[in-house]
This record gives C-alpha cells, structure tokens and sequence, in this order.
C-alpha cells in the first residue's frame, strides 16, 4: 500500500486531524477555501435534491410532454362499388416521403442519390427545399457555409416539406434505408379508379390528401370518409416515429357505397357515345340509362373525359358530369309528353286525324315541318314529328295543362339523386310563357330547358305505364316504396303513346337508327337549334333520342344527347344509334326476353300489353 | 508484495488516492457516454482513447521534477502570449469565434495552454517576491493574469477566460492577498461588470446570461438548453431511469448531451443518488489535490499545484451548476467525463504537474 497509509497506521490515530485542524486556525485563507468547496458542493447536492426532488413531477411531466405525441392513424376510405360489387373507386396504400429542410439541407452529396431514387433532377429537389425554406433558389449553391447557418437560424420551425407523394411502397422502402438524415415516409391512401373517364364524371375525385372534392366521391364523402384513428408514440426531437406506445383509437374505414350503376352497362354506354363524339366531330355528349322499374340509374356517361388516375387530366371541362349539369331545350322528344297528355284528357285518340298541313300561323309567328306531312292521324305526328301536328293538339287544349304534365315528369326541379352541381334547368310558370306561341313551342320542347337525367326521367314515367318513381344513384335493396310513386299518366295512354314510340323507331320513323334487333324499341328523337348569343343558330345542332325496351315491358329508358355534330345532324342520324349500339349488347348482358322475334310473329304469339297499345 | 507495490508506485511518482479518483470517475464517464452517445461505441472509444493519451501524458509529467517546469514557467506563457496574438490575426473561425490556430500538422487552441501557462507564471513570479505581496508586484501579477484574459475573452471564449482569469487569482489569493484588498478587489470587480456587460462581451454572452436569468422567455432559443436539461435532470428523480433509460437524452431532446450538458445525460438516469455520488468523487479529487498541494516543498509549487486543483473545482462545478441552472452557461465541459478532446489533455496535463510537486517533495527536502 501507500507510503501515506503505513505513516497514517504508526502515526497515532489523530495526527492527521489535529494537522488539519491546526492549519484552519493558522490560516484562515485554506479555511476559506474549504468553505467555498463545501459550499459550493452543498449548494450543488441542494439544487439536485431541488430538481429531482421537489420539482420533480413538473419536469416530468413536462420531459413525457416532449416525447409522448399523439398522432391521427389514417382511416381507409370506403370503397364505391357497382349494383353487382364491382369496384369503381378503391384506396390503396401509397407511402410520401417527407424531409426536414435545415437536414437535408446540410447533406448536399447524397442529393444525386435521393433524387434518382425520386426521379427528379437535382435541381428540382434542390428547389423544392429552397422553397420549403423561403430561400432564393440561386442563392442555395453559392452561398457560404456561415452564411446559410445564419439564415437558417430562424427558420429552424421549418420542419417538413413533401419531396414526392405517393409513391409505390416498395420504392419508399428503399428511399427510406438509404439512411439520409433528414428524409422519412408516411402512410397515407391513394384512391384508384378502375375503369378512369368511363366512371370519371359520376364519380369525381379526391384530393391528394384523400378528401372528394367533385362528384360522389364529394357528395358521399361524409361517408366515404371514415374516422382517423389515433395512437400515442414515442417521438424524437426530429419528429422522428421511435416507437408506438398504445393505440388510442383504432380508425374507423369508411363505408363501402354500392351504387345502382351497373358497371358493364356503363362501359357499353361509354364506348357507344365516344365512338359518336369521335365520328361526328361533335363538342360533347351524355347519355343516361335508368332502370324502368325501380328508377335506379344504371349508367351515367359523358364526353369529353379525362383519366382521374392521372391528376393532369383533372380539368374542368373533361371533368363535367354534363349529364346533370347541363340544360337542353329538349325539343321533339317532348313530343310524346304533349301527345300522352292529350291521349289523357280523353278529347284525343292515337287515330284522331290531324291537319298538319304547313305552314301554321301562330299570332307573329310561322309553325314549320320540314316536309309538308298532309292529314294525319295523331300516331303519325308522332312517328313523322310533325310540329305543326303537335301545336294543333297542343292548342286544343289549356296551356295549365302542358305546363302541369311537365311538372309532374320532374322539369324545372332537382331529380332529388344528389349528384353535385345538377342544374334543375327552367320551366316557367305558363302566365309567362308568351301566350299562344308559348304554349305551341313548349309543345314541341323549346322554351323550357332540362338536363339528361330528367329526360331520361320522363320516359321512366312512359315506360312504367304512367307512374314517377323517384331516381337513385344507389343501389336498391327492396323494391321501390309504392307510397313514393306519383301517376302521371294513366297506363293506357301511356301505352299507346308507346305504340306510336315504337312506330317512331320503325323504318317509316324518324328514330330507325335506335332499332335493337329481336326487341321493340320505342323512342323519340330530338334535333335543336342551339342559342349562340341569345339567338337560335342556323347551323348548329344538339341531337337527341330519347327511348325505352322491350316496349312491350320496358326495362331500360335511355336519353341521349350530342353536342353539335358536324355534317349529319337530326337526332334520327346522330343521337338514335347510340341507344342502338348500346341496347343490343345490354339486353344479351342482362338477358332480357326478346318480344320480337320472327318466330313469335309467324306463332301469333304477342305479349298482352303490345297487343293493347297497337293502333 | 505490498512493498514492492508501494516502491513501484513511488519509483513511477504517483499517487494512489488520486489515481483511484480520476480512474473512478473517468471509468463512469465512459460507461454514461455510451448512453448520452446512442450507443455509440466508437464514440466511447474514441473517448477511451483520449483517455489513455491523458493519463500518459499525466504520467510523464509526474516523472518531471518541479524545478524544470519553474525554469520553463515564463517562455511557456511567453510562447502562449504569442500564439494567443497570432490567433488573432490569422486565426480559424469556427462557430463565429477565431479560437483555432492551423500549424499545417495540427490544429489546436492556444487558450488551452494558458490554462497552465497562467498560474504557472503567476507561481514563478510570486515565489521569488515577498509574501504576501506588495503593491507594485500585484499590479505585475494582475497584468500577468489580465493579457491572456482579454485576449481569450476577446475571440470571444469565455469560458475558458473564465478558467484563466480565476488561475490567476487562485495564484494571487494562495499569495496571501490582505482581506481587504481581496474585499477592495470584489468591489472592483461589481463596478466593471457592468463596463464588461457593455463593452466586452458580445450578444450570444449576454444573451446567455438574460436567458440563464429567466430561460423561459426563449424557451426555443437561448433558454432551450437550460429548460431541456432542468427537464433531463428533474425527469430523473431520486434513483433515475436506469442506465440506456434516459429519454430526453436518447431521443435527442437534450442538446449537447454527449458533450458539455453530459452531467443532465448523467442525471436522468442515476437520479440523485449518481448525481451526489459523481459530486463526492469530484469532491474527493479536489480534496486530495488540495491536501497534496499543502505537501508542496517550496512556494512554487505550493502555489502552482493549489491553483491547479481549484481550477479543476471550477471546471467540475461551474458545468455541474449551469447545467442544472444555477450558473449561466458558459461551454465548460464536465471534466474527464465530456466527450471531447483538447480540455481533457490539459486537465490530465495539470494533474500531471501536481503529482510531480507532490512526490518530488523528498527529493527536494534531502
């Protein structure tokens, strides 16, 4: 052992003390400097004891403050599905990568790397950053080290920017062990539809954080949504993930939304009228299928379009669901209105004989047909569309009347489905139709505007023998509720304004184009001047059809419309073989019992209620 | 056997007592490094390494006999004092402080070694003159001290001005200052903080000092250190979280908790109890230093070796009481327990140099 030690041992035992002791009293000076030791290590334990002690939950509390965060767990968004669960809109999981600017800032060489695995120039990121910063972009390159400290000083609060959203996870993954300081990922959703344009007005999108901004996806959002969990976690100063704590609150999916679309039927309706567009150079168009039925809505298309899986395409005009959001002067499709009205007040039948001779003065004005069509009976007004016919029927009758049948179909009033920014087009009050050329033009579909779905709507009345059921974009579960039905027409006259529809379509009519082999088709069409500067244009044309089969039991209406096709412009040309095209391959879908088959007419077999509505 | 150990010891010129102190807490300095440092072996390596560097170099020192390290007393300052002047003019900056001279070979700050030029020339000077000292030779010792001091002071670094300044003093106050010019000088020293607030200290220095007075009016700035670290030791409680346990040091909320705020690192997780136990091994070495200094066989030494071991106390309980808010902060590292390398050198080198005032004693008496 130590020198020290064996003097200590042989020493007596007080020695050393009494040494101590002695040189306190000799000199004060040491005496002093022990004192402040003392002192100093007194006053050191004191603050310890004062911290760890008394201020002792305080501070860790304030300690757990720091690190404990409670962070929101995103909720999956409910699916849309089709009437047969078939998905339209689906969430899949996608990682963004997200970095601290004042890091990344200061890892200048692993840039190159981070930004291939981006795929983004340098540059691009480089400016990302500086944005993220509020920093000049130039100034990032050239600056000096000190400098750049200096004014990054008081922008230390910047703590996030997104470098890239949405990204495969797999990709993220990688980006993430590269390991750069400053650089993480997070899950969020990414919504995906399936079928892009085809579904794309109808369902609209949502935002890059997952919120509907157009179409249902807007409209339901509520239920789409779902509810944000929330879970505590370890957090580091860098907002860092370093461990889950506890989950307060699972998320809560949204709810999965069935719609009444039916997505085959959809497609075919797509591919008939963007093969229309294309062919006659048209602006626009939209067609609407509905379920005669039940009133769902089992197809809903427009053109133009753009792909929502491809955020450079979500532009206004390729994004209207013009369906409903646009209003037409229906024109001769209204035709079958005005004669099922007349047919109801009994003072008309389908062989009542009209004189359409032409053309007919109405108070100022000229009634004109485009062939001067002679006597005819009610049925032929119909099948030629004869305007001069329909306002010599038309005037017969109280102007309250026209104007009372086209409220009941549903014109003038939201269709109550809930699609967003449907317009409910005008029907004024007759007082203010402008007398008897009001009351004429009405008759034949100007002067009151409506939107496809409410046209498709009126025939739903037409074909299911006079009743209005309301309309649905979703999916029924039982059938329509009968208390909610309205009768607009009596069955009778409905029938046999679908008798003189049929005749319409036939080859002596104008709607030929609409014919479906194996099945009777009923259908009007429409050709409309459009108003270019408040004033009808001589040269340019909405075509329209309007129609509904079997017609001997209707089971699907259509409406049509094209939006100024070039050359060919009568609806009969334009609008009719879109239902054509789309029917034939609906009815094999849906397998639907043909009423028109060779073999039946050589049988004499007929269906009961075509043999009623035949004239 | 116990001889033989003995006589090795002595033959080596050191001191047991001592070096059981300085390994203790170097020991635990190493194993709480490597939980304020993330696990980071290297860092404790490399640590370890500085370690063993230092107590070689103290080592070498203690074979030394004291007269050579009086002889060299005044060209070390000499040397010092011009080094600290060429920092100045062709000084790296660093942090905004030119501390760093750049000989090609190594980089290093001059300051460093005024920490032991200082009171080694203030010993030299003092032990030839009567004591305690007369006017004229005050003012000497006074300019002796204050040169390095403004020059430190001015790159700016102030805590390691701090450091040499009170060297200086513990020198003039082991002289044998009179009580009233020790009484005079403290009311000199009240009248010129306010002339050194405005003059010479700069805006972070001032602003340490604001925000050690009230850290939470910057609780994201200045004060974040201290509320971080008053939240790091309180966090810890009596017997703290256990060792890897440190939450506000392992995720990061602790600044500097690796480097100067180590003893906050150190609290969280061994609580008051560490905590007191670290303060008593401190204790302890000042203790012994002290004790071996009052062995010192010539004036010299006595007051070379006494201001040496009160420097050390300034180290340990200047750190100790910023970091745990009861002295404003200024970058003193917690001596033999900071990760860091230049101040440890210059600590083991001073232990060095009190050992071999201690244990040449007999040669000196013979």
């Amino acid at each position: 052992m130590t020198n020290n030690r064996q003097l200590g041992k042989k020493a007596p035992s007080g020695t050393r003390l009494q040494r101590v002791l002695a040189l306190l009293r000799a000199m004060t000076r040491d005496g002093l400097v022990l004192s402040v030791l003392f002192l100093a290590a007194g006053g050191m334990v004191a603050r310890a004891a004062y911290l760890q002690l008394i201020y002792k939950d305080f501070l860790q509390e304030q300690g757990d403050e720091r690190y404990l965060r409670v962070v929101e767990v995103p909720a999956h968004r409910g699916m849309i599905v089709d009437r047969n669960g078939e998905p339209l809109a689906v969430s899949s999981p996608v990682d963004s990568i997200w970095a601290q600017p004042v890091v990344l800032l200061s890892q200048r060489d692993r840039w190159p790397q981070l930004a291939a695995m981006l795929e983004m120039p340098v540059a691009e990121l480089e400016q990302k950053l500086a944005a993220s910063l509020q920093l000049p972009n130039e100034h990032l390159a050239t600056m000096s080290a000190e400098e750049l400290e200096q004014k990054l000083a008081d922008r230390k609060n910047r703590q996030f920017v997104y470098l890239r959203r949405h990204l495969a996870p797999s990709v993220a993954q990688q980006i993430v062990q590269l390991k750069i300081p400053g650089v993480y990922s997070q899950r969020e959703y990414r919504r995906y539809y399936p079928d892009a344009e085809v579904t794309s007005h109808l369902l609209g999108f949502t935002d890059i954080d997952d919120v509907g901004q157009e179409g249902l996806e807007k409209a339901l959002d509520a239920q789409l949504r779902g509810i944000p969990g929330q879970k505590r976690v370890i957090k580091d100063r860098l907002g860092r993930i370093v461990e889950d704590v506890e989950s307060i609150r699972m998320p809560q999916p949204g709810q999965k939304i069935t719609l009444s679309i039916d997505r085959r039927l959809q497609y075919l309706a797509y591919r008939a009228l963007k093969a229309t567009v294309l062919e006659h150079r048209a602006k626009a168009g939209s067609a609407v299928i509905v379920d005669a039925r039940t009133g769902e809505i089992l197809a809903m298309v427009n053109q133009p379009a753009g792909n929502p899986n491809n955020r450079n395409e979500l532009q206004g005009d390729l994004l209207r669901n013009r369906a409903v959001t646009d209003v037409y002067e229906p024109g001769s499709t209204m035709k079958a209105l005005t004669i099922a009205m007349a047919l109801e007040s009994g003072r008309w039948t389908p062989t009542t004989m009209v004189d359409a001779r032409g053309p007919l003065r109405v108070g100022r004005y000229w009634v004109r047909d485009v062939h001067n069509y002679g006597v005819i009976d009610v049925t032929h007004v119909i099948s030629k569309s004869s305007n001069v016919g329909t306002t010599k029927i038309a005037l017969s009758l109280p102007m309250e009347r026209l104007w009372q049948t086209f409220k009941d179909v549903g014109f003038g009033a939201l269709s109550g489905v809930g699609l967003l920014g449907e317009q409910p087009g005008i029907l004024h009050h007759f007082t203010k139709w402008g007398g008897e050329i009001g009351h004429a033009n009405h008759s034949f579909g100007y002067g009151l505007s409506i939107n496809m779905l409410q046209l498709a709507q009126a025939y739903t009345v037409l074909a299911s023998d006079g009743l209005r059921r309301p309309l649905t974009i979703l999916k029924r579960e039982q059938p329509p509720d009968p208390s909610q039905e309205r009768r607009v027409f009596s069955a009778q006259a409905v029938r046999q304004v679908r008798a003189m529809l049929e005749l319409a379509v036939s080859k002596e009519g104008t709607g030929s184009k609409a014919s479906v082999p194996g099945y009777r088709v009923a259908g009007k069409t429409g050709t409309v001047h459009k108003i270019v500067n408040g004033r009808y244009a001589g040269n340019r044309y909405f075509s329209l059809f309007a129609g509904m089969l079997p017609a001997s039991n209707p089971r699907l209406v259509m409406a049509i419309i094209i939006d100024e096709p070039q050359g060919a412009y009568f609806g009969g040309a334009v609008a009719a073989p879109v239902f054509g095209r789309t029917m034939g391959a609906a009815m094999r879908l849906l397998n639907i019992t043909p009423d028109d088959m060779p073999s039946m007419k050589v049988a004499g077999v007929v269906p009961p209620p075509a043999k009623e509505a035949t004239p | 056997m116990e001889n033989e150990d003995g006589r090795f010891l002595k033959l080596l010129h050191l001191d047991l007592p001592l070096l059981l102190g300085l390994l203790a807490v170097s020991g635990l300095g190493l194993v709480v490094l490597y939980s304020a440092g993330q696990r980071n072996l290297d860092l404790v390596i490399g640590q370890a390494i500085r370690l063993g560097l230092g107590f070689v170099i103290m080592l070498t020192l203690a074979q030394v006999h004291p007269r050579h390290f009086r002889f060299w007393s005044p060209w070390i300052y000499l040397v010092g004092v011009l080094l600290l002047l060429a920092v100045m003019a062709v000084g790296d900056i660093s942090k905004g402080a030119r501390r760093w001279l750049d000989l090609g070979v190594v980089r290093f700050q001059p300051s460093e070694i005024m920490k032991l030029a200082v009171p080694m020339m203030m010993a030299w000077f003092f032990a030839e003159k009567p004591l305690p000292p007369r006017w004229p030779h005050l003012l000497m010792g006074a300019m002796i001290t204050a040169i390095p001091f403004v020059l430190i002071a001015a790159q700016p670094d102030l805590g390691t001005a701090l450091v040499v300044g009170s060297a200086g003093a513990f020198v003039l106050f082991l002289a044998g200052l009179h009580w009233f010019i020790i009484v005079g000088l403290l009311g000199i020293l009240a009248a010129v903080i306010p002339l050194f607030w405005t003059f010479v200290m700069h805006d972070y220095q001032r602003q340490r000092v604001l925000t050690f007075l009230d850290p939470e009016t910057d609780p994201l700035g200045a004060g974040y250190h201290i509320i971080q670290s008053k939240i790091a030791i309180g966090s810890g409680g009596i017997y703290g979280k256990g060792w890897l346990n440190g939450t506000q040091s392992h995720l990061d909320f602790l600044p500097e908790g690796s480097t100067d705020f180590i003893f906050a690192a150190f609290s969280e997780e061994f609580g008051l109890v560490g905590g007191c136990l670290l303060l008593t091994l401190y204790f302890y070495i000042i203790a012994r230093s002290l004790y071996m200094a009052t062995y010192a066989p010539d004036t010299y030494g006595r007051l070379l070796a006494g201001s040496l071991a009160l420097i050390f106390f300034i180290y340990a309980f200047v750190n100790s009481g910023m970091v745990s808010g009861l002295l404003p902060v200024v970058g003193l590292p917690l001596p033999l327990f900071s990760y860091g390398g230049t101040s440890l050198v210059t600590i083991m080198a001073s232990f060095g140099i009190l050992i071999s005032v201690y244990s040449h004693r007999r040669t000196l008496t013979r």
